[in-house]
């Protein structure tokens, strides 16, 4: 089976309050970047693994994320890319 | 009565929620190792406070993939005690066994200090022996305590009385200030919809001798031995 490499985003829900990204949307401010009006502090996640091909290494990612790497209450996630490793 | 205390690898409430039992209580008591797959017949299980596997990935994420944990779930499922205090309480959440997560403190500040919560239930195992409304000093030591549900969830679990405890000042009122961690409703702890399980963010095991700041935690573990001895 071939290898993937896919890129995983984790962020805070939507709505809920997000601290450290409030933290460094403040420091970016004191830093003059007066723009910038909201950042989301989350995960990266990079996982190389075999799959069929492209489609089912996401739908096996998407499931990595529900079981374990994201919260459901807390969290959504979304596979940025998937390409061969 | 046998009290179960799990350890997981970065657990350090452990030995104090043992003596708790032990010394405090005059239990019969069992340290579980997380990779075991018995309960050792212990009728209670307590998951300790600590940092189970680092805190890696979210407080409590990992430790609920440990062998032991199917075995503490089926338990809870058989309607019997299980307590999580701090850490525990993550995991707890983590495993299903109690409505919610607990995120970062609104603060981002870890937060080492005594607080006061509020006992609104005691239909608990672990409060019986309370009266509604009694205030409690017990310290937490956290900096993932932000009790946080959805919307509907969180008025499903005012509307059942599933909360067990709220953060209060000094005169038992919530109030932001009385708030150490930002969590919704002040909820300090919370039980399941059967009762037999309950989670918490303060140390009630490190609340057992006056010498120690307070000894408000004795009454959840008494409150225990009165329900299971009954």
């Amino acid at each position: 089976m071939p290898r993937f490499r896919i890129a995983i985003h984790i962020v805070p829900r939507q709505g809920l309050l997000d601290p450290q990204g409030k933290a460094v949307t403040d420091a970016l401010h004191t830093l003059g970047f007066a723009a910038v009006h909201d950042v989301h502090v989350g995960r990266h996640l990079v996982i190389e693994a075999d799959a069929a091909d492209r489609a089912a290494a996401e739908q096996s990612a998407r499931t990595m994320c529900e079981k374990l790497l994201a919260n459901p209450i807390t969290e959504d996630f979304s596979v940025a890319s998937v390409s061969a490793a | 009565m046998k009290i179960g205390v799990v350890s997981f690898p970065g657990s350090n409430c452990d030995e104090d929620a043992y003596l708790a039992a032990v010394e405090h209580l005059g239990c019969e008591a069992v340290m579980l190792w997380h990779k075991a797959h018995d309960l050792e017949g212990s009728d209670v299980i307590i998951l300790p406070g600590g940092f189970s596997y680092g805190d890696y990935l979210r407080s409590g994420a990992i430790a609920r993939f440990s062998p032991i944990m199917q075995e503490v779930v089926a338990h809870a499922k058989r309607g019997a005690p299980v307590i999580g205090i701090c850490n525990g309480f993550q995991i707890a959440c983590e495993a299903g066994l109690l409505p919610g997560a607990l995120m970062r403190n609104a603060s981002l500040q870890f937060r080492s200090m005594p607080v006061t919560i509020r006992v609104e239930r005691t239909d608990t195992p672990f409060t019986v022996l309370c009266r509604t409304g009694d205030l409690l000093t017990m310290p937490i030591a956290h900096g993932d305590g932000r009790f946080t549900v959805d919307a509907p969830t969180l008025e499903r679990i005012e509307g059942e009385g599933l909360v067990v405890f709220r953060y209060v000042d000094a005169d038992g009122v919530t109030s932001e200030a009385a708030n150490p961690n930002g969590s919704l409703d002040n909820i300090a702890g919370v039980t399941n919809a059967a009762r037999n399980v309950v989670g918490l963010m303060p140390h009630p095991e490190r609340a057992l001798e006056p010498l120690l700041g307070s000894d408000d935690g004795s009454i959840l573990f008494r409150s225990l031995l009165a329900t299971v001895a009954a």
